[in-house]
Order: structure tokens, then C-alpha cells, then sequence
């Protein structure tokens, strides 16, 4: 009995169709991605990565819900343009607590993983309200509304324990302390003795020349003004995370 | 009393939805609620308007279910339309971003409801209801679980919606193509495992000892998709009364998790899916035997196997690992084999019918359908080889190269299969008119060429300025200079998408025509009605 004839029995038999197709388009996902999650070279080892305190992983938030993903990468790839353009190619370190990815797929702006500390509040601020008065070839929407917009949130804890429960090291501590952190970080005259122990590095104060209130704006630049600065390249073994 | 436990049902949902827009946690997700309210209270409002309480009346067993068809026709029109527009929209304020109005009109917000709404909406409904139509006449039995087809029907209507308009509210899970939030996913692996239950059982009640090719990629895309679409949206909610989810993996492994996801909606949804509806729709419209029954077997069983390994080269050069890269790309250059393997398979069918390309518009768009599922299929093995990624890679070529698929390989597919299928459904002798398929066929294909050839000069042209030093050493261009010179080519593209919009508009006319039972005198085409000779 030749191939083709004996193919005849799996088109005579819907379940043996079925179970076929299914196992034969399990097997690549099986190989290329469940060793990602036990080999110890996926990942480096790095000092300086925390999970995003409670203002960032809002402004985090704001970063997904409006889409900027679609035009901004967060992902240098380790080519000499690149790397003089945006910074150290990026780690996966720098991603490991990220629920989901932000790498993005297409560059209509620049990458962002380094974007911290760039640039003052006061100019994502401008631009993030008008785009092409700090940059007159932009094409990015007007995001104006974020100044308008306070943080709406009854308890953000709950999001804490969220990104708890999928494995970012969210301490006892932090989730008890979410919504005051949250409150603390764009308050230029509140105790933050324990949000800076709790996540160290974070910027704190008032990021969107409004202390009156904390707006989805003051989150966002707190996000962006973080971003690629929790790792210290000086210290960074280039050789032991050669993968 | 007919549709009694579907407004019961219906009603307790309604209230279920009220309920979640007085309690949600945060805005959006309440806003979200009051639309999933009004969309069920007018559900509940048309079938109590359709309710009678005479017996029922018996269905004939043997006659096949084309009610749902005929919506999922209609709705492919709509959705192909709307999503078409949403696209054009968009190019549009890439090339004028003034043309942004926040917030809920901002090209993030606008982007995922072109391409869910082209890929899930159109493509989604097309694949629906060809599926529903091959798989009954291929089989020879009536669909399978009475009402189960139009409870899919619907279903996939409210999932259209409810993901639409969480995207305009700012609603997202920020995966490509995979953007709805959980309570979203939820419905939509109902309905998702309803529509497997429907298509299989069909297949199991079969008149015919074999089961067709064209239910074969079918049945996989259903499956697979099925697969996908669980495991890429694991997540924790932050509350069952909030719109915000967290995604169960993180970093490199919720990436490559993402993109063996997408690339296979590219692979399961817009291949195999489609690559059914060329084994059923090329067939019929040409009047010939599909070429190679071998050839459909190896390249069935190929392509399945292969595709799922394609995912990481959308990851080149990245975090992740480098034997994954690797791996990646040499399954996606092997991946050209079994595509031509279809390509060859549809194109060859047409062996003995070739000189239908002059007189009949539909085959003439469905071959050129199969020329761009070719022309694609080599364009992106080619762009998964890692030196030829990092230049496109980020750019618009990626975009050029999804067009030239989407619009060239599913939609002109998909509107051969609309025009097939319309005159048979409603009992019609012909399409309105065939004149219009051809103006149809012309404004496609010109859009077509016109977008992904400006697509290509703009995104070759962006990845060598990013690249570019002087002889000292420097780079040549700010960032901000490559975005200038995009926007001749954005206003290009912008105008290659209205061509093929307005072709698409032209379609839904004459399917609209066709369908009220009106037909245009026009003069036959050149060449289908013998010339009568003069007497010597």
C-alpha cells in the first residue's frame, strides 16, 4: 500500500484529521518556545532591575492603552547605528518583569528603551501635548488630554497583585504601600523616604508642572523617565551575557 | 412561543452587562459595559419583535443552511468596507497628523480597528461563511446543530464589536493583532470552539467517504487557531470588574509567545484559511479539476508543520536567544516550498481554462489572487533571512510586504469567492454586472501595486538613512529627518489604499444590486459570446 493510499485513511476519518493537524502544528511551539522558560541563558544576570513602581507601571499602562508601542520600538539591536543612535543594545533583563513585551515591530518614531533621562519633564510635557512645537517633522498625535486627565483608580494594589501573581517579585510591602506610593511619587512635598527604598532609582516629584494634582501625564513621563535606567552598563559583563 | 430560551438567555446577559456598567472598577471598562448593554438590548428588542407562538414549522433535513451565509456575505461586505476605510484613515494622518483627534481617534487607537477590523472582521467573516457554504456541499449534509451556526454568526458579530470599540475607548492587551482585553477573549473561545463544534460535526454527518482538500485547511485553521488564541492571551485580570489584564508571560518569552501568535494569524487565519476557499472557490469558477491531488497532500501536511516555526523572525536580532533566531529563519525559508506548493496548485488548475482570463473577471481576480499569495510568500522568506531583516526590520517594507498579502492574496481571494457565491445564495441568474468587476478588478490590483511599490522605496530608503555615516564617521540623519522624507510616499500609499477602497465600494454596489434582483443591461464581455459571422 502506497503513501498516497494510505493518506486515503486520514481523509476518510474527520478525528484522525483532527488529532493529526493538531499534533503536527503543536511541535514547533513546543521546541522553539517552552525551553525559554527553563534554560538559564535566556535571561542574564544583571544588577539594578526592580519591578516599575506604582506611578510607572500607571503611566506603563497609559504607554499600552494609547498605542505607542505601534510606532515606537523599545528594542536596540546590537548594530553600531543603532547603539550610537539609542544606546547599549538591549538586555533581556531589561525586560523581565514587562507584563506584556514592548519591544513593537515598527519604528515610525525612535526607540524608546533609553529614553529616560534624555530629556526634561518639562519637554515630554510639550511634546506630548503638541508634538511639533519641539519637533517640527513629527507626526505623532497630540496627547494633550493626559494634563486634563487625573488617575482614576480605586485601588491600584490590586493591579500590583496582579503582576504578583505572574511572577514580577512585588514584596508584602510594595502591595501595601501601592496607593500611597502611587500619590507620593509626583508629590514634590511628600516623604518618600520608603518609595525610593522600596524602588530604587525612581525619579520623584512633579513631573507635569501641575502639583495640584497627579495627572495620567505626570505617570506617562514617569515611565518614559525611567526607561533604560535601571541598568548600570559600567558594571555590565559584555562576555558572561554573550548568549 | 419561537426564540423563548434565546430571549431568556439573551435577557439575564443584558442584565448581566447592566450590572458590570454600574460596578466596574474603572471607566473604560464601564464604558465598555453600557455598549455590550444597549448592543444586547437591541438583540432582545428584534427577536421579541420576531417572536410568534404558532408550532414551529419542520425543517426540511435534507436542504442546506444558507441563512447564516447569506448574513456572513453581507457582513464581509460591511466590515471589508469599514475596516478598508479605517486604513485609508489612518495612512492619511501619518501623512497629515493633524488629521488626529483625541483622544479616541489617535492613530494608536485607530491602528489595531484597521487591522483587527480588515483581518478578524473582513477576513474573519469571509472565512466564516465560505467555510459554512464549502463544507455543505462538499459534504452533502446540511449543517450540523440547528441553530449552533447562527449562535457562531452572531457571536463573532458581538466579538467584532465589543473588541472595536474597547479599542477606540482605549481598551488593549497591546498584542498584536491579539489586542482585546480578557473578557473579550473569553467570548471569543466560546465562540471559537462553537464554530469547531459546527464544522466538524458537519464533517461527521458526510455523505461523501472522502473529506475534501479544501475542508482539510479548513479544519486546521479552525484548530490552530483555536491553539493560538488561548495560549497568546493568558493573563491576569487586576479585577473581574476592570478592563486591565496582565500578560501570564513576560520579557523574551511573552515576546516570541506574541509573535508565534502572529505570524500564525498570517499562517492559519490568512493562509490555510484561504488557501481552503482557493481549493473549493478556483475550482468551481473554472470549471476544472483541482491540478495535483498529491501535490495538495505534501503541501497541506508542509505547510501546517512548518508555519508554526516561523515566529521568531519577527524577533531578529533582539533579547532573544540567538538559536531561536536561527531557527526561525530557516524554517521561514523552507516555508517557500509548500506556499508555492498551493500557488502552483491553484495557478495549474486553471490548465485548459486560460483563455477565461480574457472574458471572465472573476477568475481573472482570482488568479491574480494566487500571483500575489506567490509573490508574498517569496517576498517574506526572503525577509526572515537575518541580513536582509536588519534593514527592513522597523521599516515600512514590513507594512508594503503585509499589503501586497492582505490586499493582494486574501482580499481579491475573498471578493472571487463574495462574487461566486452572491448569485447562487439569493437564486440569481448573474452578478448586477460584470463591467463592475472589472473596474473593481483594475482600481484593486492598481492600488495594490501603487501601495506596496511606494512601501518598498520608503522603507528600503528609511533603513539605509538610519544607517548612514559620513566619511568621518558620523550619522548622516537625525531621526527626525527620516521622518520627513517619508511624506511623499505616506500621501502615495494613502492614495494606493483609496484606489483599492473605492474598488471595494464598487463591489459592495454591485453585490447590493445582485442581491435586490436587478441586473445592468451592458454589452457582454469581449470575447464570451461567439462573434456571429456574416453569411457568404
Amino acid at each position: 500500500m502506497g503513501l498516497m493510499d494510505r493518506h486515503a485513511i486520514i481523509e476518510k476519518n474527520a478525528t484522525l484529521l483532527l488529532i493529526g493537524s493538531l499534533l503536527v502544528v503543536t511541535v514547533g511551539g513546543i521546541v522553539e518556545i517552552a525551553p525559554l522558560f527553563y534554560l538559564d541563558n535566556t535571561i542574564e544576570k544583571v544588577e539594578g532591575m526592580r519591578p516599575y513602581s506604582p506611578l510607572e507601571l500607571v503611566g506603563r499602562n497609559i504607554y499600552v492603552r494609547e498605542g505607542c508601542y505601534l510606532c515606537h520600538s523599545q528594542m536596540i539591536r546590537p548594530f553600531r547605528d543603532e547603539v550610537e543612535r539609542y544606546g547599549h543594545y538591549s538586555l533581556a533583563a531589561e525586560s523581565m518583569y514587562d507584563h506584556p513585551f514592548q519591544w513593537g515591530s515598527k519604528r515610525t518614531g525612535p526607540d524608546l528603551a533609553r529614553v529616560g533621562d534624555r530629556y526634561s519633564n518639562a519637554w515630554h510635557v510639550a511634546h506630548l501635548a503638541d508634538p511639533r512645537s519641539v519637533v517640527p517633522e513629527s507626526v505623532m498625535p497630540s496627547y494633550a488630554f493626559l494634563n486634563d486627565a487625573p488617575i482614576e483608580v480605586k485601588d491600584f494594589s490590586t493591579h500590583l497583585l496582579a503582576n504578583a501573581r505572574v511572577g514580577v517579585p512585588y514584596s508584602d510591602d510594595m502591595i501595601a504601600n501601592a496607593n500611597a506610593d502611587l500619590k507620593a511619587q509626583a508629590d514634590p512635598n511628600a516623604d518618600t523616604s520608603g518609595l525610593e527604598k522600596r524602588y530604587p532609582k525612581a525619579k520623584v516629584g512633579d513631573f507635569d508642572g501641575n502639583p495640584q494634582q497627579v495627572t495620567e501625564m505626570d505617570a506617562l513621563v514617569a515611565y518614559l523617565q525611567m526607561l533604560g535606567t535601571l541598568v548600570d552598563f559600567k558594571n555590565y559583563d559584555e562576555a558572561a551575557g554573550y548568549r | 412561543m419561537k426564540f423563548g430560551t434565546h430571549i431568556f438567555a439573551l435577557s439575564l446577559f443584558t442584565f448581566a452587562a447592566f450590572v458590570a456598567a454600574g460596578f466596574g472598577v474603572d471607566a473604560p471598562f464601564r464604558q465598555h459595559m453600557w455598549v455590550l448593554f444597549l448592543v444586547l438590548l437591541g438583540f432582545v428588542a428584534i427577536l421579541l419583535r420576531n417572536t410568534n407562538f404558532a408550532p414551529a414549522v419542520a425543517v426540511d433535513p435534507s436542504a442546506y443552511m444558507d441563512g447564516p451565509i447569506r448574513y456572513g456575505a453581507i457582513a464581509t461586505m460591511f466590515w471589508g468596507v469599514v475596516g478598508m476605510l479605517v486604513g485609508v484613515v489612518i495612512a492619511l494622518q501619518l501623512a497629515y497628523p493633524d488629521l488626529n483627534i483625541q483622544p479616541w481617534f489617535n492613530f494608536g487607537r485607530l491602528r489595531p480597528l484597521h487591522t483587527s477590523g480588515v483581518v478578524f472582521a473582513f477576513g474573519g467573516n469571509a472565512l466564516l461563511c465560505t467555510s459554512l457554504y464549502v463544507v455543505q456541499r462538499t459534504c452533502r449534509a446540511r449543517l450540523f446543530g440547528g441553530d449552533l451556526a447562527w449562535f457562531v454568526f452572531w457571536g463573532y458579530q458581538l466579538f467584532i464589536v465589543m473588541a472595536a470599540t474597547g479599542y477606540l475607548l482605549g481598551i488593549t492587551e497591546s498584542r498584536e493583532y491579539a489586542e482585546p482585553e480578557w473578557y473579550v477573549d473569553i467570548w471569543l473561545t466560546i465562540v471559537w470552539v462553537a464554530y469547531l463544534v459546527l464544522f466538524l460535526g458537519t464533517i461527521l454527518r458526510r455523505k461523501e467517504p472522502h473529506i475534501y482538500v479544501a475542508n482539510w485547511f479548513y479544519l486546521s485553521f479552525i484548530v490552530t487557531i483555536a491553539m493560538l488564541h488561548v495560549i497568546n492571551n493568558l493573563s491576569m485580570p487586576a479585577s473581574f470588574l476592570g478592563s486591565k489584564s496582565y500578560s501570564a508571560f513576560s520579557g523574551v518569552q511573552d515576546a516570541l509567545t506574541q509573535w508565534w501568535y502572529g505570524h500564525n494569524a498570517v499562517g492559519f487565519f490568512l493562509t490555510a484559511g484561504f488557501l481552503g476557499m482557493m481549493y473549493y472557490f478556483v475550482p468551481k469558477q473554472a470549471n476544472r479539476p483541482v491540478y495535483s491531488y498529491r501535490l495538495s497532500i505534501i503541501h497541506f501536511w508542509a505547510i501546517i508543520f512548518l508555519y508554526i516555526w516561523a515566529g521568531p523572525h519577527h524577533l531578529h536580532y533582539t533579547a532573544l536567544p540567538d538559536w531561536a533566531q536561527t531557527l526561525g529563519m530557516v524554517f521561514s525559508i523552507m516555508l517557500w516550498m509548500p506556499s508555492w506548493g498551493g500557488m502552483i496548485n491553484g495557478l495549474m488548475t486553471l490548465s485548459g481554462a486560460w483563455d477565461k482570463l480574457r472574458t471572465d473577471p472573476i477568475i481573472r481576480m482570482m488568479v491574480m489572487a494566487i500571483a500575489f499569495y506567490g509573490m508574498s510568500t517569496f517576498e517574506g522568506p526572503m525577509m526572515s533571512i537575518k541580513a536582509v531583516n536588519s534593514l527592513s526590520h522597523y521599516t515600512d517594507w514590513t507594512i508594503g510586504h503585509v499589503h501586497s498579502g492582505a490586499l493582494g492574496w486574501v482580499g481579491m481571494i475573498s471578493f472571487g469567492a463574495i462574487y461566486f457565491m452572491v448569485p447562487k445564495l439569493w437564486n440569481r441568474e448573474r452578478l448586477y454586472s460584470l463591467r463592475l468587476v472589472t473596474w473593481h478588478f483594475w482600481l484593486a490590483t492598481l492600488g495594490i501595486v501603487v501601495y506596496a511599490a511606494v512601501m518598498w522605496v520608503s522603507g528600503i530608503m528609511q533603513g539605509l538613512m538610519w544607517r548612514e555615516y559620513d566619511e568621518q564617521g558620523f550619522l548622516v540623519y537625525s531621526f527626525a529627518e527620516t521622518v520627513a522624507a517619508m511624506h511623499p510616499y505616506y500621501v502615495m500609499r494613502a492614495i494606493g489604499g483609496a484606489m483599492y477602497l473605492s474598488g471595494a465600494l464598487i463591489m459592495a454596489w454591485n453585490i447590493a444590486m445582485t442581491i435586490l434582483g436587478y441586473q445592468r443591461e451592458e454589452q457582454p464581455m469581449p470575447g464570451s459570446v461567439p462573434a456571429l459571422q456574416p453569411a457568404e
